[in-house]
């Protein structure tokens, strides 16, 4: 008599998915249409996304590009798209981007910042990205020189003549730190240089100057403007702020009093006051600081203070990578014989300013963005030469087409360097997970 | 032997400052500290010399003259006649005003950002990070300014208001006016005030606000007790009473008790002639300045809120998940108390970038300590080493003092860890 249980005896075949969980119905389930309230949030965020392109869109397309005075565009829009429609009037960019680009810097001079910042993205290079060959640094290193030449102009021989300070101090070093040990040749790579550019450096250029006269045609500070002032200031802050942050965090990390208490009074002093006072003291004050009769450059003054605020949230950024290495670290160090110097060069340093990367980077954005604080204190960075452009009777009354460039070249900016940050982060990171 | 080479080594040497531990610390720090001294004597003296020979010897009496400018956005009684401590006192109140505002707009539009950015809803999470990106990667400045001129071009002119068909109307049930001269906010009004009284016979300062806000703090002091009451009958016996109506009475009760016996209420701004009368009138600078600081400011915080939320660890929401919690009660009892500790620190940095960017106020003419200080009374004597050293100590003052409250706070809620 047969069975009559019943055993399987192949595997049944799989049953497909329910449709809803797939594709892309299962996706809009996941992430839009979830719950009643993620349904709600959808359709109000689609509410909202279709208002704003309605009214942004046809403002970006029924655009005029060719126009001298914004009645003017006015006028050529009503014609093209009908009476009484909103358009964006382009033709201001079009006729002012060399302004805001470059401020008021000769146009026949125009390819010398161009050339500048070409330079200046080569000499990036091996800085950010370990693939360019190491021996770019050289060119790295004589940049900021060739840059001061090629935007100021003047004599060559002078930022040799600054050049040569830091080759001088190497060999003071060298030749007198054989002779009479380690600390003699520190001291003497200290003074020499300082020495050299205080009272030799000037007589040495104009000499060879009067020999070989090699120069550009010079210009001056006040002709800087644009986004060319807000990358000079930038960058100048940017590569001076970093060591003298980590000099400073050094400082107030350390168990001698005084350097402690005198890195701890700036750093705090600086964090507590705006940075507007701080361009306030280089545009009014800081000549006065100086010996009498001395009047140095407003782009330099601007610099000095800007470097001096930045450095001061570099140092707490990097107290805090200090802070985040463990105990074992510092004495891992200290068990290899290794003096404070090297320690930190190799074992601490290296780990600390990894940790701080994204905060690293986060400073040098927010030093970016408040290079246009300049325009405050009389600069024509792009936000000045705005002022300037929306006084102009014939683009008075434009707003959204002058911001709206404005802000869309410094979120480039800011935007690549925030996603330069994640890459570093993501190459550096050791972690075995 | 041993002893006498040791007394030997005792023996002071000079080039024991430099390379003996003992002593060598000692050696950098006179060396650093003469260093700054001589740095700072030098610039001392060269300002001096500069001062002398530009005529202008340091002095604060300046302060004392009248001010003879305007201050059009007020919280005190002002006239151009005033001196300029007087008007350098109230731009710091207005320095005040806009960071107050600022601060608690940054952190409710941020703290919802933040959150919303970490729903699980793909298009909203995507919204606020454009929101993020877009306020964070833009500096400020060009913010206030946009703000500012938007203001000025985009929004109606009173007389837009008038007329059988007006092409603009007033906003929230008619209570608030938004032209292109500023915003026109319902006003607090009592009709039996007991009047001002005066502080250090400088400021007059309204009675009705002090006895309101006294009456207030103490609702909110009575209603803490009786909430430390059922916490302690809750741990005693393990039944919570129910409190809730009583404390909101505490509250609400008294305050409106006098609030009515002053006879409180609103007044209207209403287009009067060429403008709105009556009404707070908040001016373009203000609302600019504020709209954009906190926008600004909103998208950090933000940054900070989703940060702190992502650091717990998702082991607590699945801990609080099998306690048998449900999704808001995780996120109120479990995740936001751990995660305001990692939140607060850094929020309290933010709220000092935030009162610090206020000094931006001088780009769109708000008068704050910058521009009254700083700016009108720096050009009007001269005297700018004594102006920007006061308006330095201002800010560090306002910078310390916030710093110290909110650390303060930090220090109680913060784990107490063993």
């Amino acid at each position: 008599m047969a069975s009559k249980s019943f055993v399987r005896n192949e595997l049944m075949d799989q049953s497909a998915p329910p449709v809803a969980s797939t594709g892309v119905l299962g996706w809009l389930r996941a992430n839009l249409f979830g719950t009643w309230m993620n349904s709600v949030l959808t359709v109000v965020s689609l509410a909202l996304i279709f208002l704003v392109l309605r009214e942004v869109f046809p403002w970006m397309v029924r655009s005029s590009w060719t126009a001298t005075s914004l009645k003017e565009c006015r006028e050529a829009i009503d014609l093209t798209w009908g009476d009484h429609v909103d358009g964006a009037c382009w033709a201001v960019i079009r006729e002012r981007y060399l302004q805001l680009l470059y401020g008021f810097y000769p146009a026949e001079h125009y390819w010398r910042a161009n050339l500048a910042f070409v330079l200046l993205l080569v000499g990036m290079a091996p800085i950010l990205f370990p693939a360019v060959p190491r021996q770019v640094l050289w060119f790295s290193a004589a940049f900021p020189f060739l840059c001061f030449w090629l935007l100021w102009g003047g004599s060559v021989w002078l930022p040799i003549a600054a050049a040569l300070g830091f080759v001088i101090g190497y060999y003071a070093f060298l030749a007198v730190g054989t002779i009479a040990g380690q600390l003699s040749g520190i001291v003497a790579a200290l003074l020499v240089p300082v020495i050299w550019w205080i009272w030799l450096a000037a007589p040495f250029s104009e000499v060879l100057d009067g020999i070989l006269g090699i120069g550009l045609e010079p210009v001056e500070s006040a002709k800087f403007g644009g986004f060319m002032l807000s990358v000079t200031i930038g960058i100048t802050g940017i590569a001076l702020s970093l060591p003298i942050g980590v000099l400073l965090a050094l400082g107030r990390q350390s168990n001698l009093l005084i350097l402690k208490s005198l890195c701890v009074g700036f750093i705090e002093f600086i964090r507590g006051v705006p940075l507007i006072t701080l361009l306030f003291v280089a545009s009014t004050l800081l000549n006065i600081f100086m010996p009498p009769g001395t009047n140095f450059d407003i782009i330099l003054r601007v610099v000095i203070m800007v470097t001096l605020f930045s450095s001061a949230y570099m140092a707490e950024i990097i107290r805090g990578g200090l802070a985040a290495l463990p105990r074992g670290q510092y004495e891992a160090a200290d068990s290899l014989g290794l003096d404070y110097w090297k320690s930190q060069r190799l074992v601490i340093m290296p780990q600390a300013l990894k940790i701080s990367i994204p905060a690293i980077v986060g400073n040098f954005i927010g030093l970016f963005k408040d290079t246009t604080l300049v325009s405050i204190i009389g600069l024509l960075d792009p936000i000045g030469l705005t002022n300037n452009i929306r006084a102009d009777v014939d683009w008075n009354g434009i707003v959204w087409e002058l911001y709206g460039f404005i802000a869309f070249m410094f979120f480039v900016f800011c935007f690549l360097m925030s996603r330069y940050s994640m890459y570093l982060e993501r190459k550096l990171n050791t972690e075995h997970r | 032997m041993a002893i006498t080479a040791a007394q030997m080594d005792t023996q002071f040497r000079l080039g024991m400052l430099i390379y003996d531990t003992r002593y060598r610390s000692l050696t950098i720090q006179v060396v650093a500290l003469a260093g700054f001294m001589l740095l700072a004597a030098w610039l001392i003296s060269n300002t001096i010399q500069n001062l002398a020979a530009l005529g202008k010897p340091i002095d604060f009496g300046f302060l004392r003259e009248p001010a003879s400018y305007d201050i059009n956005q007020r919280l005190l009684e002002y006239t151009s006649r005033n001196t300029h401590l007087r008007a350098s006192v109230l731009g710091l109140i207005n320095t005040m005003l806009v960071a107050v505002l600022g601060c608690i707009t940054a952190t409710v539009v941020g703290g919802l950002v933040g959150i919303l950015r970490l729903s699980r809803n793909w298009l909203i999470s995507r919204i606020m990070t454009v929101y993020v990106e877009g306020f964070r990667n833009v500096p400020v400045l060009l913010w206030i300014i946009l703000v500012m001129a938007i203001m000025i071009e985009s929004m109606p002119a009173p007389r837009d208001f008038r007329g059988e068909n007006p092409t603009a109307s007033l906003q929230l049930f008619d209570s608030v006016a938004i032209t292109n001269r500023g915003v026109y906010i319902p006003e607090p009004l009592f009709s039996r005030g007991i009047g001002d009284v005066n502080v250090l016979g400088a400021f007059e300062v309204s009675l009705d606000l002090v006895a309101f806000l006294i009456v207030l703090g103490a609702g909110i002091w009575a209603s803490s007790r009786v909430k430390r009451r059922a916490d302690r009958i809750q741990d005693e016996t393990g039944v919570r009473p129910v409190v809730w109506w009583q404390r909101a009475c505490l509250v609400v009760v008294p305050s409106g008790v006098l609030l009515y016996l002053l006879g409180f209420h609103l007044g209207f701004p209403e287009l009067k002639g060429f403008n709105f009368k009556g009404g707070i009138h908040m001016r373009n600078s203000l609302i600019a300045l504020w709209l954009a600081l906190s926008l600004y400011t909103a998208a950090f915080v933000a940054e900070i809120v989703r940060g702190g939320i992502l650091a717990i660890s998702k082991g607590q929401t699945e801990a609080a998940a099998s306690l048998g919690l449900r999704p808001p009660r995780i996120m109120g009892l479990v995740i936001l108390p751990q995660a305001l500790r990692v939140i607060i620190p850094p929020l309290i940095s933010q709220y000092l970038n935030l009162t610090k960017n206020s000094s931006l106020a001088i780009a769109v003419g708000y008068m704050d300590v910058t521009g009254t200080l700083g700016g009108i009374t720096m050009n009007q004597t001269g005297r700018e080493l004594e102006c920007i050293l006061l308006l330095m100590l201002c800010y560090l003052t306002l910078s310390l003092g916030i710093s110290a409250v909110l650390n303060w706070y930090n220090d109680r809620v913060k784990l107490k860890e063993r």
